[in-house]
């Protein structure tokens, strides 16, 4: 029977290159894929990996348009990469992001139509809160009652969707929109208005953000006892306290961290790209954060390459749809391949197959 | 050895062939889709209608469609992408596109866009819908005889005019012949969810519904009505005739193929101009699905006569005397709805017991 063996030390090259094999690997089954669904299989990856970047018609546009849609999933990925460090388990991100999103919105909403320079910061520290204060209920429940945050963060998620429906159907409704549930567009006000900062280019606040929590987070990780701190928790909880590591800070941290991010991102996404709070504004960027976080080895660069590679088959995905006529679901197969090579090719490198024989089992 | 120079020429003709297919003339139709076209309702006669372009004008066009779009930053990328690989035409399909679409055609003034059931227009953004209330007033008619317990569920969307303005014409329809008629509305706040619309189905049937009318997309509410015995109900904007004879008895079909056709053959002439279009039974936007044997021959006989006085225009879905619900006057005795009032309506008619939520 096939067994699986710990590698004693796995491969520092190896675990590097994980993510490269994942690549092509998905790429290889993906073309195969296509090629069942009757399309030119070498087409078909040209057009998600190469033409977004590439292309002559389309890339001037599609290569910033990556930083737009990559930033939300970095920010919330590198908030949730410190807790999963340290066996903290924030699975409700997309939560946080809601009510980050709700939270600073609605503060814009309310003080609209106000025009001062104070209500962009104002706003941010409103949507980091929003989320940072989602977060903090699973912490509590986990420090004060050992409640599994996994579940708690989950359900919450839901709870936050039902909030945001609650005020766009209600306080937070637009008065100028014939009904519909969704709030007044942001590009209509001035003060609140996540813009792109230079044209074409799709910079707003929130990717340059993200570049700024990349670098911190680096620095976090590698040069901060706090960085330290959580990768002895994650390795062993016992030799964690030995070390004078509060567990109890460490979850309040790591959930806390990972909420206000995933709050910032809501804000910066629902003032700028979205444009307004509706009941379709939750697409589950915290969730595909999730997968974002694994895929970049929980490592700031590492999610940064990431995120950027998710809305590179996001964006590429969607050319191959209207040039090559690929359902939509075959292209989240092809993303759902990525993650599904990724683990699998990690339980190789830390793990060696064995055939069990009868006389290892003797001995 | 043989099988990397397949697939290295595979590759090599799948880079030149790319090239070629941008060097090409024909007329590039884009659509943005909300759901899939396998939703077999709203969706999917959006896409009959691209395919209807595609038979009508052959190799003069080629239509290209992104399905699932999100009513989001993500629906202004992908109109952008087809703008930039040489789409001219581009048609978005759900409402909430709207602001989107008027920000990518202030960037594209060659690109001409077309945007389903909304109210913004540019030089190169018109809009189109259809007069969905007409169809709703013949199976508000065909509802309110079949009726037993005197009892209508409707499956509600969004509270927005164009669901409202059904809502309001199903039930005149309805009261006309059966004063004891009584609407039971439950907001589903999607248009495509079929979890969300099954359970609304059931909560309406539990209350006592046995005849349901759906503003949502799926035919998740049909399979439902399946389930229990004596429910039926309609097919919403496509025929959904796979749940015939029962529960399924007859349908709201939106046929879009003539008009796209028609917009894109302005496209070819070069006369395609911003326009505002509504169109009801009379142009074929709007069709009754064929109403079947569960239907008694002479509720058939009646329903086809509404339809064909609503076509020639000889009976208006809101014709007076018509109260608000509050018990103002609206339309006096033989007085018809002008379309500015039914495009902004807000209010339901007198006699609905419920509310308009907000």
């Amino acid at each position: 029977m096939l067994r699986l063996e710990a590698r004693p030390e796995p491969s520092r090259a190896m675990v590097m290159l994980t993510p490269i094999i994942a690549v092509v690997a998905t790429m290889i089954a993906g073309g195969i894929l296509f090629a069942f669904l009757g399309n030119n299989p070498f087409t078909a990856i040209r057009i998600i990996f190469w033409d977004p970047l590439f292309n002559d018609m389309v890339a001037s546009y599609t290569r910033p348009q990556l930083l737009v849609k990559a930033a939300p999933l970095i920010l919330m990925a590198i908030g949730l990469s410190f807790g999963f460090r340290a066996n903290v388990w924030n699975i409700g991100a997309e939560g946080q992001f809601i009510m980050g999103a709700v939270i600073g919105g609605g503060t814009a909403l309310a003080l609209y139509p106000l025009e001062s320079p104070l209500v962009f910061p104002l706003i941010i520290i409103m949507g980091g809160l929003g989320g940072f204060l989602w977060a903090m209920i699973p912490a509590i429940l986990k420090i004060r009652f050992n409640a599994n945050e996994i579940l708690v963060s989950l359900m919450l998620v839901y709870v936050a969707a039902q909030f945001l429906a609650a005020m766009v159907t209600g306080p937070m409704k637009s008065p100028v929109g014939m009904g519909f549930p969704v709030s007044r567009n942001f590009n209509e006000y001035q003060s609140a208005f996540n813009a792109e900062l230079l044209s074409n280019t799709g910079l707003h606040f929130g990717v340059l953000v993200m570049m700024a929590v990349v670098v911190l987070g680096y620095i976090f990780l590698t040069r901060h006892i706090f960085g330290f701190q959580i990768r002895v928790s994650g390795q062993s909880a016992r030799a964690s306290k030995f070390a004078g590591v509060n567990p109890h800070t460490t979850v309040a941290l790591c959930l806390g961290i990972s909420g206000a991010l995933a709050g910032l991102a809501g804000l910066f996404e629902v003032t700028g790209p979205a444009g307004k709070l509706s009941t379709n504004f939750p697409l589950g960027y915290g969730f595909t954060a999730i997968i974002v976080a694994f895929l970049g080895r929980l490592h700031p660069v590492g999610i940064l390459l990431a995120g950027l590679l998710m809305a590179l088959t996001y964006i590429g995905g969607e050319l191959a749809q209207f040039q090559m006529s690929i359902p939509a679901a075959a292209i989240q197969v092809f993303q759902g391949m990525l993650l599904f090579f990724l683990l699998g090719v990690d339980i190789l490198v830390n793990f060696r197959l064995r055939w069990d024989t009868k006389s290892k089992e003797a001995h | 050895m043989n099988l990397i120079k397949t697939l290295l020429a595979g590759a090599a003709v799948a880079t030149g062939l790319a090239g070629a297919a941008f060097a090409e003339d024909k007329l590039k139709v884009g659509f943005i889709y909300i759901g899939p076209p396998g939703d077999m309702g709203w969706t999917y006669e959006h896409d009959q209608g691209r395919k209807a372009i595609e038979e009508a004008l052959g190799d003069k066009v080629e239509t290209t469609y992104v399905e699932n779009v999100p009513e989001s930053a993500d629906s202004e990328r992908v109109m952008t992408q087809m703008a930039l690989s040489g789409h001219k035409l581009i048609f978005a399909t759900s409402f909430n596109y709207m602001d989107h679409v008027m920000n990518v055609a202030k960037k594209f003034p060659d690109v001409k866009f077309e945007h389903a059931t909304g109210f913004k227009r540019a030089d190169n953004v018109s809009t189109y819908s259809a007069r969905f209330y007409e169809g709703r007033a013949v199976i508000g008619h065909i509802a309110g005889h079949m009726t037993k317990t005197n009892t209508i569920g409707y499956i509600a969307s969004y509270p927005i005019p164009e669901v409202i303005r059904g809502i309001n014409s199903a039930y005149l329809a309805a009261k006309a012949v059966n004063p004891e008629v009584k609407f039971k509305v439950v907001w589903a706040y999607t248009w495509f969810d079929p979890g969300k619309e099954a359970d609304a189905a059931n909560a309406l049937i539990e209350q006592g519904a046995d005849v349901i009318m759906q503003h949502t997309d799926s035919t998740a509410p049909m399979s439902e009505m399946k389930k229990h015995e004596g429910i039926i109900g309609f097919g919403q904007a496509s025929d959904m005739g796979q749940f015939a004879p029962k529960p399924r008895v007859s349908s709201i079909i939106d046929n879009w193929a003539p008009y796209y056709v028609a917009r894109t053959q302005a496209m070819l002439d070069g006369t395609w101009e911003s326009t505002d279009t509504w169109h009801g039974i009379k142009e074929g936007m709007v069709e009754i699905g064929e109403m079947t044997d569960a239907i008694p021959a002479e509720v058939r006989a009646s329903a086809q006569e509404l339809a064909d006085k609503l076509a020639s225009g000889e009976v208006h879905a809101f014709t007076g005397p018509i109260n608000k619900q509050d018990g103002s006057a609206w339309l006096a005795e033989g007085e018809t709805a002008d379309d500015g009032t039914l495009a902004g309506m807000d209010f339901y008619v007198e006699g609905i017991e419920a509310e308009i939520p907000n």
